[in-house]
């Protein structure tokens, strides 16, 4: 093999030198039109700023460097990348096509609804799409992630119980296999987090949950399916027992890619549930945002949506959207109406999909997943042996001296991006899967291929492993090292 | 899968796939697999259209997109906290890499040094144009980086209230209030000449360039946050920053701003993306995310997500902050415009954005019965006293191809929030002149 030769300028250290220490002065990445105004008297010296020091590249410096860099990643377009809980499906072209068309990606947010009633149309649209995937009475767009929609969620909740004479309702149950934002929105809105256990089927434990149901519980935050891949089959239940006891059950609709038109959470008893967007509805996810976490309500918290909402008034002229406020809304949780232009790609998706889309999302996505879990049967350990719904957690347990994280490096090794592992928390050395309904049989199957291989590797080889990955444009990272001795932003050397 | 056409081109599992995983798992279909759903509600029937062609949902994406009056089409003064800015065409071409737009949060750092790095470079362009020590990866918006200022602020000084200026944009006063009441935090407003704060009040929130464009007292306000104990809590236009002194230079703790000027289209509200500063002694207490520098197992400089003893997925209910997927490609977006931009090509834009609205405002101020009744030193943005009732000086300019200013009646008689950036030619601007002397 030739090996590559290597000038100091052709390097990798010297790829990657950061945008300050490429900067030439009086180079420049942009051209400005001339002032076409006479130019006006400056305020007062001591106001104005002398001191900000920012790159200076040209434009062909910009695109290289952040091509270059764009290629270390990762990404849906390149690999599989099967990271469990976070619905890494394809992301269709359209979406961004609509996204940037002129009359939506250049509408200012502070015209008059007159003027934008193309895109309250979209909006509306979409709630009307989103209540009807989650059989709920009201749709709140403006959250601009899942734990946005989540901390919505928990003010509505609070809201709800001020305006029913239950103050002191202060504590939230959530289920010890639940994502940390869960009790994180939970601790925002003003609640104390008890966590409940699973039991060995991996479904809510019903007698802790009776246990907790007294006269403070305000409600319980669950995800259905759930985080360790299944469906809870106490769902019913569990909501009975909570509304008994005068509380709400919040959904975390983060894994709702699984059940899209095989239920609505409404019929099982949810009051508010909030879907990502940018998970469940292909809006790409951009390393790591912008997303969107509508909130979706049952008539009882229907007074409680933040604002605004979009409603129709019918007349003889057409119909007229306007924004509303709801009755007692919790108030405004951002600047506008929401992620817009992620709201107009979630649009798109629908659209394409129709309701037939919808069925076969969820009905590939739970096919995908169990048969990857009959692919790697008996290489890795299956601490929940049932049907799965569209992700399926194992552990690395089996393999004594290599852990997940050791597999998980492994992986992107052999080009694929590694499962979610050490989550949920209530699974040993877990690694946690979800194929998608994008991904072929051939891409599952050498996927699998390469986790047999690893579970070789582990029994014949494991100090190769703990090195792993050896293919990657670094090795492990020092996260150590990061901690102690925090280098946050670039400085002159 | 019974139901199952070939219909979508976005799943590849065919009939005869289908067929052979069922057969893998040992079910006889599809359905099967969702025996663990109560049969009473299984497949309860979505009342959805039917599928459509990519051709038609373009053409029906278009349809909505045209039914929109929108700015370029129009010649557009709007402002109040979102403004139009060019956006050299290089920004769009990288950020719609798939390798940025369809990666996760960079959780596996050796798979994500793209992201990573790039996020490194945001935090230090929003430390840089902030004139602080210290950025995070970035919040939802500025809304919500203000009040998550506010939260940090009490906090770090244990206190429950917080005081807002009343030139703070309206909206973010609400997200901050929102935010602190279920907390128990009590808001409470004061002017932008207040001298005593009321006790046990953690911070300071003021915007400036404010509301109505104007710049604050930034160093007599930082004095009086700091004599009573609190934080000085700030939002800021970060295209002013190039050209007015930053939050760093008052001694501001705690320095937000919207980003959506460097290079976001306005997209009618979102997403944009919260740029996020404090001071180096503070940084442990910010929300989200952070990237850092370290080094490999062969001492190569790498980056990873840190400081994560901070975040939900480990502290849970005692983390900073819930948020989780934040804006990474919004910050991208914004980094790479100023990359583009420069040391001087940002300066200079605030300096046309400057120059063109101190233009407007010298013509429009000597229309009869216009006025200006705001004092003090304005950047791009301007209060215009009309003669009578903006809403309907609007209604008259949109007939001629204009949008007009936000009306701000409800906060100061009869005005009107003009907005010039360097986007407005100064046909556009002798165009809104000569309208506004006709319609009178």
């Amino acid at each position: 093999m030739v090996q590559k030769q290597q000038l100091p300028i052709t390097s990798e250290d010297y790829q990657r030198r950061l945008l300050m220490d490429r900067s030439v002065p009086g180079r420049t990445g942009v051209s400005l039109p001339a002032l076409d105004v006479p130019e006006q008297p400056l305020p007062d010296t001591g106001m104005l700023r002398d001191d900000l020091e920012l790159p200076e590249v040209s434009e062909g410096e910009v695109v290289r460097y952040f091509t270059n860099i764009s290629q270390l990643n990762f990404s849906i377009d390149t690999n599989f990348y099967p990271l469990g809980s976070c619905t890494m499906k394809y992301n269709p072209r359209v979406n961004e096509a609509t996204a940037s068309l002129p009359g939506l990606a250049q509408l200012h947010p502070r015209q008059s609804p007159e003027q934008a009633q193309g895109a309250l149309e979209l909006l509306h649209g979409l709630q009307e799409y989103l209540k009807e995937v989650t059989g709920m009475q009201g749709c709140g767009l403006v959250p601009l992630a899942g734990a946005h929609g989540e901390l919505s969620g928990i003010l509505m909740m609070r809201a709800y119980h001020v305006a029913n004479g239950g103050s002191h309702r202060r504590k939230m149950l959530i289920p010890d296999t639940a994502h940390g934002t869960n009790p994180a929105s939970a601790a925002m809105g003003g609640f104390d987090v008890v966590a409940i256990p699973s039991d060995a089927d991996g479904n809510m434990d019903m007698e802790a949950l009776r246990r907790e149901a007294t006269d403070d519980l305000a409600g319980v935050m669950f995800t259905q399916p759930t985080t360790l891949g299944l469906f809870d089959t106490h769902v019913v239940e569990m909501c009975r027992i909570i509304h008994e006891a005068g509380g709400l059950v919040y959904g975390d609709g983060a894994n709702m890619n699984a059940i899209l038109g095989r239920v609505k959470l409404a019929d099982l008893g949810f009051d508010v549930v909030h879907l990502n967007l940018h998970k469940t509805f292909s809006t790409p996810h951009g390393g790591g945002g912008p997303g969107a976490g509508p909130v979706c309500v049952n008539e009882r918290l229907l007074p409680f949506l933040p604002e605004p909402v979009i409603s129709v008034e019918k007349s003889s002229d057409g119909d007229r959207y306007v924004f509303s406020r709801p009755a007692q809304s919790i108030g405004r949780l951002g600047g506008f109406f929401g992620s817009f232009g992620v709201l107009v790609r979630a649009y798109t998706y629908i659209t394409l999909l129709g309701g037939q889309g919808m069925l076969d999302i969820s009905g590939n996505a739970v096919l995908n997943a169990n048969y990857l879990k009959e692919q790697l049967r008996g290489y890795f350990d299956l601490p929940y042996d049932r049907i799965c719904m569209h992700e399926v957690v194992f552990s690395a347990k089996l393999h004594k001296g290599v852990k997940a994280l050791d597999v998980a490096k492994r992986l992107l090794d052999f080009g694929f991006h590694a499962p979610t592992m050490y989550f949920p928390l209530v699974v040993d050395e877990a690694l946690m899967i979800e194929p998608t309904e994008t991904e072929s049989k051939e891409t599952m199957d050498a996927f699998a291929e390469a986790l047999r291989r690893i579970d070789d590797e582990a029994a014949n080889d494991p100090d190769f492993l703990h090195a792993a990955p050896h293919s990657t444009p670094v090795s492990r990272l020092d996260e150590a090292k990061a901690a102690r001795q925090p280098y946050l932003r670039w400085r002159p050397d | 899968m019974a139901d199952s056409q070939l219909t979508s081109p976005y799943i590849p599992n065919t009939v005869d796939e289908q067929a052979a995983m069922l057969q893998a798992i040992g079910v006889d279909s599809v359905d099967d697999l969702f025996q663990d759903i109560p049969a009473e509600f299984r497949n309860p029937g979505l009342n959805m259209p039917a599928p459509l062609s990519e051709m038609e949902v373009l053409q029906e994406l278009q349809r909505l997109s045209e039914r929109n009056l929108y700015p370029g089409r129009y010649a557009s003064f709007l402002g109040a906290g979102v403004y139009r800015h060019f956006t050299p065409s290089v920004v769009s071409a990288l950020v719609s890499r798939g390798e940025y737009l369809t990666s996760y949060t960079p959780y596996q750092a050796e798979a994500s040094q793209g992201t990573l790095q790039s996020t490194f470079e945001f935090q230090t362009m929003s430390s840089q144009i902030m004139g602080m020590e210290v950025a995070n990866a970035g919040m939802y918006d500025g809304a919500t980086s203000l009040a998550e200022a506010a939260l940090m602020a009490c906090r770090i000084t244990k206190r429950g209230r917080v005081a807002i200026v009343d030139t703070v944009a309206p909206n973010y006063a609400e997200v901050v209030r929102t935010y602190a009441e279920p907390q128990g935090i009590e808001a409470y407003t004061v002017s932008s000449s207040v001298r005593e704060l009321q006790p046990g009040t953690a911070c300071l929130l003021v915007q400036s360039p404010n509301f109505f464009g104007y710049l604050e007292d930034m160093g007599g306000l930082t004095d009086v946050a700091h004599n009573h104990g609190a934080l000085m809590c700030t939002s800021a236009d970060p295209v002013a920053m190039s050209m007015f002194k930053s939050p760093g230079a008052y001694g501001v703790d705690i320095a937000t701003a919207e980003g959506q000027a460097l290079g976001v289209p306005p997209s009618f509200g979102g997403p944009y993306v919260g740029i996020f500063t404090c001071k180096q002694e503070f940084f442990r207490q910010m929300p989200g995310r952070i990237a850092g520098r370290t080094t490999d197992t062969q001492g190569r400089t790498g980056y990873v997500l840190t400081l994560q003893t901070r975040e939900q997925h480990i502290r849970r209910e005692r983390a900073t902050s819930n948020i989780c997927t934040s804006t990474a490609l919004i910050g991208l977006m914004a980094t790479i415009y100023v990359a583009c931009m420069g040391k001087q090509g940002l300066r200079r834009v605030a300096e046309i954005c400057y120059h063109k609205a101190h233009y407007a405002a010298g013509q429009i101020a000597e229309i009869p019965g216009y006025s200006l009744p705001m004092e003090g030193t304005f950047f791009q943005e301007f209060v215009v006293r009309c003669p009578r009732p903006p809403a309907e000086i609007n209604a008259a300019l949109q007939d001629r191809g204009i949008i007009g200013g936000l009306d701000v009646s409800d906060l100061t008689p009869n005005g009107m929030l003009i907005c010039v950036t360097e986007v407005n030619s100064r046909r556009e601007i002798d165009s809104l002149v000569s309208a506004l002397k006709e319609i009178g």
